[in-house]
């Protein structure tokens, strides 16, 4: 039987054994029946005041057969409690003892020299012990023993109390069948023990100081050390001890029962342990007010708590990173404008995004035929993706084909292209099939419109090879046209030079011997034969006229037409070239009437070409006038600052149609062979000519059969 | 026909007909007329004869009335005579190219022999005044 020994800290130790013997027989052995607490009460006397660090009281039980443990100090209290040896052996060393009339000294792990057998095991443990029997007054065998360690042998209070004890027990013993008290009372305190004992929580009993009065063998190992025990142990029992009772004392001033956390130490491996207590007072009327405290080890759910906490705090954060994530993956989905699937890996859809939907969802208010649609596009879909799911490619690979599915609104046939790609999770476990579809119409429709355009361009451009070829030729051939118009031009203009020469020497004879005939060299003529050469010659200056008008347009076309500027007057002009065409206007019966003008200045311009025009101009009048007058009129235009000579008919007149005709080479109204005028048909082509050479130029006022009028205007100054 | 003291003039051509044509014309009016076919001919005749004026045809076989015309300049027994080309080619430049090989004067074929003498008479008062 256990309780009170040596780790109770706040009781000194007294030094007067006088005094202790008294209080020993007063308060506990005198007033006390009990066997066990009067045992009880003598080995923790013995512990106090005697030095004897450890001690066991065993007690006779006839009737058992045994020894039995009646009380301890020093030592488990259970172990006490449980101890028995049996009777029976006469030669056992402890039995006897019994028989023995002085103390015997068992020595660790060696024969009992007084009875020739090994020591036993007892609860003081190993090492060397003391047996004292304990006799009453009466002689014979003993009722008890008292087993010390370590003792000298020679202490008055051990022979004192054993003595006393003793007596003690024999008087008990005497009046009566207190053994079987004893006995009840061992089993229902080992029952005790073997309860708490089997609860893993330490479970202590204490006073209100925080005194141990009893504690099972789970708060034992935290509060209670022996001395044999190392000194880290024993410091962390001291410790644990102090904490302890600084939590009770707490917990008696604020509340009782409240259950608070208490951090210890464990003094088996150091480390921290964290107890929840819960402590009661208890009212015993004997034992006074106690306090029961249980403590929970609550350090692994203490611990536990915070990896949950903290595996809590880790998980929401994922959770909210995940859930971003799977926002941005939704947005991101459904901004693809291609369908995109998700499908778990028995081949459910789990996700898919809104042109997704479009294909494989029914629409509430779509046609029958949408149902359909979506069933076939379901199917062919499976059919694409099964492969994948029943594991034919490997990790990672991605499946493409093309399906062609039916939109279910419009029944349109879409031909896609899908793509499909397996999720695997770290450990390579199929999780999802994700799926894209991308509309091959677009595509299809562009390579057959870039096809169409490729034969287009290639026919186009096949084309326009064939006409840069064809103009290349044709530049080649226009370039040597070009060439050879302008040899033909140059030979053409060398040829009429030529010809011009040609011509005169022939007509120069012609004309000479004429005029010598006409002018008598050889003599008189006769009447007709003068008309007859006069003839000869009329014709032969006409043929003159045509050769040098040839002339004047080859010259001017190859641009060697002389100019010799010189000042002079208009109003001069107009009588020279009258002169000049005195017979012609005598022999047309016409009136030439001359308006000069006085305030024409002088004019600096080719004289011999202005004059060649005038005369070109009032020859063309006499020629196209039958009837009626012709006038020359001299002007002067202040504002322009030009000079003009206007030639007006009565003649024939032109049609405005022929306005710009009449000014081209060779040209006459009258083009045809039977034509009635003669000429060359060159004369106003080259006045124009001229007069543009002189910087002037010559135009036409008409109305046909009433007659024309041709002005030639002049600048003052001709250009250089 | 005319006095044998008229002025002499030397008529250069090779064209026969032309040739005569205008010696006939002149010897009617009063002059004395020598002919020659070529430029060589001109040259021999007139630092033979020293005509009072030289008729000078310019396209002429051989020796050209250009030439001649120059050769005649450039020596001082003949430089003052006269010199009146006659050219059937009346292209810009022809009368330029004749007054720079030293003639003084330019007629232009077809040129009636009425013409011609009075040029030749306007020639022969400017190189010998009276």
């Amino acid at each position: 039987m256990t309780s009170l020994q040596a780790r109770t800290l706040s009781r000194a130790t007294v030094t007067a054994p006088a005094a202790s013997r008294l209080e020993l027989l007063e308060y506990y052995l005198v007033h006390n029946e009990d066997i066990a607490g009067c045992a009880q009460a003598s080995v923790e006397w013995l512990g106090r005041y005697a030095g004897v660090k450890r001690s066991v009281c065993l007690a006779v039980d006839n009737e058992a057969g045994v020894l039995t443990g009646i009380a301890g100090y020093g030592v488990p209290g259970h172990e006490v409690d449980l101890f028995t040896w049996p009777l029976a052996d006469t030669r056992d060393p402890l039995v006897a003892t019994l028989g023995a009339a002085a103390p015997v000294v068992f020595r660790s792990g060696k024969v009992v020299e007084q009875f020739g057998r090994a020591t036993p095991t007892t609860p003081l443990g190993a090492g060397p012990f003391t047996v004292i029997p304990l006799r009453g007054t009466q002689q014979g065998e003993a009722l008890g023993l008292l087993l010390l360690r370590p003792w000298s042998g020679s202490s008055a209070d051990v022979s004192w109390l054993a003595t006393v004890l003793g007596q003690k027990v024999e008087q008990i013993r005497g009046r009566g069948s207190l053994t079987e008290d004893v006995r009840k009372l061992r089993r229902e305190r080992a029952l005790f023990f073997t309860i708490i004992n089997s609860v893993t929580d330490p479970i202590l009993l204490t006073d209100t100081e925080g005194r141990l009065i009893v504690a099972n063998a789970r708060a034992e190992k935290l509060f209670a050390a022996s001395e044999e025990e190392s000194e880290g142990l024993r410091r962390a029992v001291e410790l644990n001890n102090m904490l302890f009772s600084a939590a009770l004392s707490r917990t008696a001033v604020e509340s009782p029962a409240a259950a608070r956390e208490l951090l210890l130490v464990d003094p088996s491996d150091g480390s921290d342990l964290l107890f929840e207590v819960l402590s009661t007072t208890v009212e015993d009327p004997r034992e006074g007010t106690g306090i029961v405290s249980v403590l929970r080890n609550i350090t692994d759910l203490r611990r536990a708590t915070e990896q949950i906490e903290e595996n809590y705090q880790r998980l929401r954060v994922l959770e909210a990173a995940a859930r971003a994530e799977r926002d941005r993956l939704n947005l991101i989905i459904d901004s693809v404008a291609d369908p995109i699937i998700v499908t778990d890996p028995v081949g459910e859809t789990v996700l898919m995004n809104a042109p997704a939907e479009e294909l494989f969802t029914v629409a509430p208010e779509a046609p029958d035929s949408a149902e359909r649609s979506v069933q076939s596009n379901d199917a062919h879909f499976s059919s694409f993706i099964s492969g994948l799911l029943l594991g034919e490619t490997g990790p990672g690979a991605i499946r493409r084909g093309e399906i062609v599915l039916v939109h279910p609104n419009s029944a349109d046939w879409i031909p896609v292209e899908a793509i499909a790609g397996k999720v695997l999770t770290d450990s390579g476990e199929l999780t999802a099939v994700v799926t894209i579809l991308h509309d091959r119409r677009e595509a299809l429709e562009r390579a057959r419109l870039y096809e169409q355009l490729k034969l287009a361009s290639d026919e186009l451009q096949g084309r326009v090879q064939a006409a840069t070829a064809e103009l290349a030729t044709q530049n080649e051939l226009l370039r040597r046209q070009a060439i050879e118009l302008e040899q033909a031009s140059r030979l053409k203009s060398q040829f009429l030079a030529n010809m011009s020469h040609e011509f005169r020497t022939p007509l120069n004879a012609i004309l000479g011997y004429t005029h010598m005939l006409l002018q008598g060299v050889a003599g008189d003529l006769l009447p007709a034969v003068k008309r007859q050469l006069q003839r000869i010659d009329s014709n032969g200056k006409h043929l003159l006229t045509i050769i040098n008008e040839i002339l004047d347009i080859t010259r001017i076309e190859a641009g060697k037409m002389p100019m010799q500027l010189s000042e002079f007057n208009v109003n001069e002009l107009v009588p020279e070239v009258m002169a000049e065409l005195d017979a012609v206007i005598a022999r047309s019966k016409l009136t030439v009437t001359p308006h000069l003008s006085s305030e024409v200045p002088l004019v600096f311009s080719d004289r011999q070409k202005v004059k060649q025009i005038v005369v070109n101009l009032l020859s063309n009048a006499l020629k196209f006038t039958h009837q009626g007058s012709i006038e020359i009129n001299v002007e002067f235009d202040l504002g322009t600052h030009q000079a003009s000579i206007v030639v007006t008919d009565t003649g024939i007149g032109i049609a405005a149609e022929h306005h710009e005709r009449i000014f081209e080479d060779f040209r006459q109204v009258d083009d045809s062979p039977s034509r009635q005028y003669g000429g060359t048909g060159l004369g106003l082509a080259i006045c124009r000519r001229l007069a543009m050479a002189l910087g002037g130029r010559i135009t036409l006022h008409s109305t046909v059969g009433q007659g024309s009028s041709f002005t030639l205007t002049l600048p003052v100054e001709a250009p250089q | 026909m005319s006095t044998e003291q008229g002025p002499l003039i030397l008529v250069v051509d090779d064209y026969e007909d032309a040739r005569e044509m205008y010696a006939e014309y002149l010897r009617f009016c009063g002059f004395r007329v020598a002919e020659a076919r070529n430029g060589n001919e001109a040259l021999e005749q007139a630092f033979t004869l020293m005509p009072d004026l030289i008729l000078m045809d310019l396209s002429l076989p051989g020796m050209d009335g250009w030439e001649a015309t120059r050769q005649l300049k450039a020596d001082e027994r003949t430089r003052q005579i006269p010199v009146v080309a006659l050219t059937g080619h009346a292209l810009a430049g022809a009368s330029e190219g004749a007054k720079r090989a030293g003639c003084d004067s330019f007629v232009t074929k077809p040129c009636l022999p009425d013409d011609l003498v009075v040029e030749v008479r306007r020639m022969l008062s400017l190189a010998r005044p009276a």
